[in-house]
């Protein structure tokens, strides 16, 4: 029997049905990567008293991450460290990042 | 039986990762579980890279190879140092990537990495093929650059305490044991060196235990170099919180270390002409890319490994992906928060390449936190690009801590400091 990778992966979506499947095969992203950086910093969602910085792991809204991301910015929502980090990303990562937070709701 | 690669794109459908997969060359020959992923080193770029790879592909097979049961972090060693974490506070266990993360965890040691072979030989006998290797060996010192006096067998007298561990408790047990009054002499590293604000962290730490203990004793760091790290926010937080308990000399004014007398606790900087004696010393020695990397012919004149900064790839041995401390990694420095960020790239590079995809743009960030008092938290801060041949800070982003900032918005650095460390240590090892 001879069969390349992508014909087991093939198999693999015709007998348990694409959805899961796929998004094992999905490409990692640009947006995805660049999300997953947040978490160093908002990966903790235990209950700790130590854990302070909100987590991201459940996700967060759209809009709200674009405004909020935005403020930090451009100063209008103060923060200690978010601004400086806010301000390396563009318009267009921000909406990258909103939307890959908004999916993990 | 065989499934022609257009009928599988059929399968999928028009999606993007069909129309990304029609665009890739060879067609992998391998079978899935040919595809196996060997990652050297369990600690802050290693962990997180074998924890990525089964988040980005659940399907693919990884092996993590680390030859102890216990990780201490070296991030929060100094506030062991400083009185108020307990060892057991900064241990990691190997148990959630073992049993959640679905890694294959062995306790061992890497003894020679062959390329040509694909292959990893183990201290226990055993051999481990691989399709891509991940190295993140993290640092060793470089003990023929060390001041005269000085090697690996003096490291229990005086201790570097810059790998974690049994290091820190030496470390730790004589500082307890010095009288109040008495000197703690650190030698700060020369450049390039694990942790940029560590040892400024840790004469702050010491500072900390000393002023609550033993408060007539001193800090003395001696520095080859001219300057450090967030200088201006650690000065001015070292003379707001403990006056003249600690005290700078920088290369130029005497801080060039060249000979330690280890039996009698004295320190000689520019060729003999001063002398400091100390009744405990902690030398930080020169370092270099962990001895695996050297033996594995990883390495490039300066003692670090070069790697093609949008992936990670080795420059000399192209499968083999070097992250972390041990890499040559452009504009980002070697910090735990850098090689988790590593880590998560390597991770992307290696899933999206197995599926002959580009690796996505890199996109990295950097934070180092160091608290100056358990109350008194400042950052420096950087996201980083690829541009031009190298990795480097997105300009107008990071930057260091508001030098005018008040009390309040120290303490809060002071807790999220304390965020970062549960979220990041989670991360990695949870
Ligand atoms: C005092 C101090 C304070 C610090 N504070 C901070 C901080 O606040 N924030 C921050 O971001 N960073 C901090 N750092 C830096 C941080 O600890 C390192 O930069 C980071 O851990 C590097 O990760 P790494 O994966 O390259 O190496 P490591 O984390 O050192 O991991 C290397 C692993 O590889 C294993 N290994 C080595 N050789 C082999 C082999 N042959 N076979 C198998 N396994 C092997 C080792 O056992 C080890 O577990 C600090 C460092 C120090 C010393
Ligand atoms: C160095 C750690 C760190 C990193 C990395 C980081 N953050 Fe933050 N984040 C914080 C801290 C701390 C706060 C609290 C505000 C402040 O003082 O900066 C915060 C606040 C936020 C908030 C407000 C949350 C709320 O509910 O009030 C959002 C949204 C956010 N960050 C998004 C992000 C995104 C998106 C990324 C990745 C691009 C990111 N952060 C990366 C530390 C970090």
């Amino acid at each position: 029997m001879r069969y390349t990778r992508l014909a087991a992966v093939a198999l693999a979506v015709s007998l348990s049905g694409a959805a899961a499947s796929q998004s094992a095969l999905a490409e990692v992203t640009r947006g995805a990567l660049m999300a997953k950086t947040c978490l160093a910093c908002h990966g903790a969602a235990g209950t700790a008293p130590e854990a302070t910085i909100p987590t991201l792991v459940h996700g967060f809204p759209r809009e709200l991450m674009i405004q909020t991301m935005r403020g930090f910015r451009d100063g209008t929502r103060p923060s200690t460290v978010m601004g400086r980090h806010a301000k390396g990303y563009t318009d267009a990562e921000i909406e990258l990042l909103a939307d890959y937070f908004d999916g993990m709701r | 039986m065989t499934i022609s690669r257009r009928k599988f794109l059929q399968a999928l459908g028009a999606g993007g990762a069909a129309s990304a997969l029609a665009a890739c060359a060879p067609m992998p020959t391998e079978p899935r579980n040919g595809e196996h992923i060997v990652v050297v080193g369990g600690g802050s770029g290693g962990a997180t890279a074998a924890k990525y790879l089964r988040r980005f592909d659940p399907n693919l097979q990884v092996t993590l190879v680390e030859p102890n049961a216990t990780y201490h972090t070296c991030y929060g060693s100094n506030w062991v140092l400083g009185g108020f974490r307990q060892m057991d506070q900064i241990a990691q266990s190997y148990q959630a990537l073992r049993d959640t993360h679905g890694i294959n965890v062995i306790q061992d040691r890497v003894t020679a990495i062959e390329p040509d072979a694909h292959q990893v030989r183990l201290a226990g006998g055993r051999t481990l093929s691989y399709q891509k290797l991940v190295l993140s060996p993290g640092i060793d010192f470089d003990w023929e650059a060390a001041a005269e006096g000085t090697s690996e067998a003096t490291a229990d007298r005086i201790p570097h305490a810059w790998k974690a561990g049994p290091q820190t408790q030496i470390l730790r047990r004589q500082l307890e044991a010095m009288p109040n009054g008495g000197v703690f002499i650190m030698v700060a590293p020369p450049n390039p060196f694990r942790c940029p604000p560590g040892p400024y962290e840790r004469a702050s730490m010491v500072a900390h235990y000393f002023k609550t203990h033993k408060p007539r004793s001193k800090v003395l760091i001696l520095d080859v170099k001219e300057g450090f790290s967030k200088q201006g926010l650690f000065m001015g937080g070292w003379e707001a919180n403990y006056g003249d308990m600690i005290e700078w000399v920088g290369g130029d004014r005497g801080g060039m270390v060249n000979r330690v007398d280890v039996a009698n606790r004295t320190v000689f900087s520019d060729d003999g002409l001063n002398r400091y004696r100390g009744d405990v010393i902690n030398y930080i020695p020169p370092q270099k890319a962990a001895q695996i990397a050297h033996d594995a012919g990883l390495t490039n004149e300066a003692g670090w490994c070069p790697v093609d900064q949008r992936t990670f790839a080795s420059s000399i041995h192209p499968d083999v992906h070097v992250i972390g401390d041990s890499s040559v990694a452009g504009a980002m420095p070697k910090s735990g928060h850098s090689a988790n960020s590593q880590g998560k790239l390597v991770a992307a590079a290696i899933v999206n390449g197995l599926r002959g995809i580009d690796a996505p743009e890199p996109s990295m960030v950097n934070t180092c936190y160091s608290l100056i008092t358990p109350d008194w938290g400042i950052s420096v801060a950087a996201v980083y690009r690829y541009d031009d041949g190298s990795i480097r800070g997105v300009e107008g982003s990071g930057g260091v801590s508001p030098a005018d900032a008040d009390r309040e918005f120290r303490r809060r650095e002071a807790d999220y400091t304390r965020g970062w460390y549960r979220s990041i240590t989670t991360d990695i090892w949870g």
